[in-house]
């Protein structure tokens, strides 16, 4: 019995690497047995004084060592196999249902995990850092690479702190602007989630339909903006450009298909057995469990509050717009996916509402120190300044161009002090933090991620449950690791 | 700073005025300083780093004006009473929650309202009670923590290093924001993981990018950067990198080593 407690609690404690080089045992040198196989252990046995009738021999031949294993007891055999399936598992950070660079370790017993954790980090790119080395303005390239399936919530967040720091306030098309832009991004994003989502769970068919549709998003934000992702559109102040031309027809046929096209997810996924018996009571995190771990989005909705700053700390205009907050009390991963499926219905209906109050007139503050010079236009060699601007700086006005040169080189000074905005991003409050220090250049721009922060729940969620319910737990928490990782 | 930059500012708070905040929140003016040096004697917050000439210049023999140019450190000013925007309730209600459960009234160090924003400057030590007693009183209730940060100010700047905490009351819907100065070589702060469990991430990420050590902190590792990493990274003396890289003849530095205008 002695050597039995011994044998588990050696397991328990040791990596298997850490067996003497001496031992003749088959666990030292074949990782097949870090599992925890029913191997006898000679430490131990050594250690009791009892030779080990069943241990595993070796000897040297000319081809290397070879091990004799002889069969044992078959209630040791069984006592390993019951007390001592404790396998740690890595899981990424290249595997397809991580969601991106995600590396999960997971401890099990048997099929149960007992203890989760997220390793994450490899897809940090300095985005902060890189921020201080940049005027404000080209903070916007950086920050939209931030989570990259929402760029253009990274921007706002990122413009409406910097416009508090400046205290300036964009104008009124912007705004509208804005809120078009992010609801289309919302959309795409979400159907993301529901793809890579359904991917992960095996409804191949859903990660299909899901990219088919975020497809159209991008077509139609390449349309407007010029770029499919990392825009760069949204810049302190206003927005780049105006829309270009045919925009409301574009934007309207865009609601009619995804109107046609959203009713194939209820047949697709929302009332279908498979999924509603991998999603639901499955990832389950109350609501006290959401605010203690800072979770916002539809995770903190599907516990039941219905917390979206869109209402209760309106930006851009938002308390113009008519829409619902949708909210669940199951807290579970199918609560999620049907609160993201209806927030894409409330967000095209923000879409068709934008196109109404979008009046004419400037995108751009009109303080010539703020804004860009230079009106945009398309060229032989593409996009430029417009040659209108260019004969003008050349040709006309010395001021214009040196205005134009610092400007663009030095960027504009922003008072000192610090401000904080917040933005609903699809995946809950994505802030920006920045820091000014009166030059052209941020002292510190930190981005508060919600996928940072959600994934801390990770561990709540899924430990205790089964390990395929951990795909499910990340899918529901909808991760995107550029944002995680910055 | 030029002429422009000072028109603009006055703008700024022209603005602010406009939306309806009360007087004297916007941002001050730079101080003298003298008044910088009184300051810092009172104990004060420096948020900001002297900056030095509008084109960077140094040792060129230029006399311009521009290469002479100092701008003195940025000291956010403490705010006057009334405060304006509701938070001189909240004030009145946290010192009162602060006074029911025994946190002195130093613990905070000073007030600053800018931009919208209230900053309560904390002294460490009382750092985790002030955070329970935001959490916990009836009539604060800021149930969220919305994040924990750091900022650097640069190596010239007494207690550089800056760890931020955003705070948020769902029930009364308002935000503040706590922040406590450490020196570099005394980079300790307490925890506040016990109180905001969501705070552990937030301050591996600050440690492994400032250096700041959260005493008490449950499992304080790097995050983001490789566990056998050397430094921290976004500390303002860690160089950014990058190469030079060559174009049409040209030789372009990489953005560390670039011209800077401020």
């Amino acid at each position: 019995m002695a050597r039995r407690k011994n044998r588990g609690v050696k397991h328990r404690n040791t990596k298997p690497r850490d067996a003497k080089p001496n031992d003749a045992k088959p666990n030292a040198a074949e990782p097949a047995h870090t599992v925890g196989s029913g191997t006898t252990d000679s430490a131990t046995a050594t250690d009791s004084g009892v030779s080990d009738p069943y241990a595993a021999t070796s000897r040297e031949t000319t081809e290397g060592r070879v091990y004799t294993v002889t069969g044992g007891d078959w209630d040791d055999v069984l006592d390993d196999w019951r007390h001592d399936e404790r396998i740690v598992v890595n899981m990424g950070p290249q595997h397809p249902s991580t969601h991106g660079v995600l590396r999960l370790v997971l401890e099990l017993e048997g099929e149960a995990v007992t203890q989760a954790r997220s390793v994450i980090g490899y897809l940090h790119t300095g985005i902060e850092k890189n921020c201080e080395y940049r005027t404000w303005t080209q903070g916007v390239t950086f920050v939209t690479r931030a989570d990259y399936l929402s760029p253009l919530f990274n921007e706002t967040a990122y413009c409406l702190a910097t416009e508090k720091l400046l205290g300036i306030t964009a104008p009124r098309r912007a705004q509208v602007m804005r809120v078009l832009l992010m609801e289309l991004n919302r959309i795409g994003s979400h159907l993301v989630a529901i793809a890579t989502g359904g991917m992960e769970l095996g409804a191949l068919t859903g990660m299909t339909s899901g990219f088919r549709e975020r497809e159209e998003v991008l077509h139609l934000l390449e349309f407007l903006t010029g770029l499919r992702m990392n825009h760069g559109f949204i810049r302190p102040g206003g927005v780049a450009q105006d829309l270009p031309e045919g925009y409301d027809t574009k934007v309207r046929d865009f609601i009619k298909v995804m109107d046609s096209r959203l009713p194939d997810y209820d047949w697709l996924l929302t009332g279908q057995p498979i999924w509603k018996k991998r999603l639901c009571n499955v990832a389950y995190l109350p609501l006290d469990g959401c605010l203690q771990l800072g979770v916002t989005g539809p995770i903190l909705r599907s516990a039941g509050l219905e917390w979206d700053l869109r209402k209760v700390e309106p930006y851009c205009g938002y308390e113009e717009y008519d829409f619902e907050v949708p909210t669940s009390t199951d807290a579970d991963g199918y609560a999620r996916y049907v609160l993201r499926v209806e927030e894409i219905h409330q967000s095209l209906k923000i879409v068709a509402q934008c196109l109404d109050k979008l009046e004419p007139g400037p995108v751009m503050v009109e303080d010539g120190k703020i804004a860009w010079p230079a009106k945009l236009s398309i060229g032989a060699d593409g996009m430029g300044n417009s040659l209108e601007h260019v004969r003008k700086i050349m040709g006309q006005s010395m001021e214009a161009l040196i205005h134009h040169f610092k400007l663009v080189t030095e960027g504009f000074a922003v008072p000192p002090g610090q401000a904080y905005s917040a933005v609903e991003s699809p995946r809950g409050e994505l802030a920006c933090h920045a820091v000014s220090d009166g030059g052209t250049r941020p002292l510190r721009v930190h981005l508060r991620d919600p996928s940072f922060v959600n994934l801390q729940s990770l561990p709540a969620m899924c430990e205790g449950g089964l390990v395929a319910d951990v795909i499910a737990a990340v899918a529901s928490i909808d991760p995107v690791i550029g944002g995680v990782d910055r | 700073m030029t002429r422009a930059g000072k028109n603009r500012k006055n703008n700024g708070s022209k603005n602010n005025n406009d939306k309806g905040l009360a007087p004297g929140l916007a941002s001050s003016a730079e101080l003298t300083s003298a008044q910088e040096a009184e300051h810092e004697d009172r104990g004060g917050v420096v948020a900001g780093r002297a900056r030095q000439g509008m084109f960077n210049v140094r040792g060129s023999g230029d006399t311009s004006g521009y290469g002479g140019l100092v701008l003195p450190a940025y000291v956010p000013p403490p705010a006057q009473r009334p405060y304006g925007g509701g938070f001189d309730e909240l004030t009145d209600e946290l010192l009162d929650a602060m006074h029911e459960r025994g946190v002195p009234a130093e613990a905070i160090q000073q007030v600053t309202v800018d931009r919208g924003e209230i900053t309560y400057y904390v002294r460490r030590e009382h750092l985790v009670a002030l955070c329970r007693t935001l959490r916990d009183d009836s009539a604060l209730r800021f149930e969220l923590c919305s994040g924990v940060s750091g900022v650097d100010y640069g190596s010239e700047v007494v207690q550089r290093l800056h760890s931020v905490y955003h705070l948020m009351s769902m029930t009364y819907r308002r935000r503040i924001r706590l922040e406590v100065a450490v020196d570099v070589d005394d980079a300790h702060v307490p925890s506040v993981v016990e109180v905001y469990p969501t705070a552990d991430w937030h301050e591996r990420e600050t440690w492994d990018m400032y250096g700041i050590v959260y005493d008490g902190h449950p499992a304080l590792t790097r995050i983001l950067m490789p566990d056998d990493w050397d430094g921290h990274p976004q500390r303002k003396d860690y160089p950014l990198g990058g190469i030079p890289v060559e174009y049409k003849g040209a030789e372009i530095p990489p953005p560390d080593e670039r011209r800077a205008y401020s």
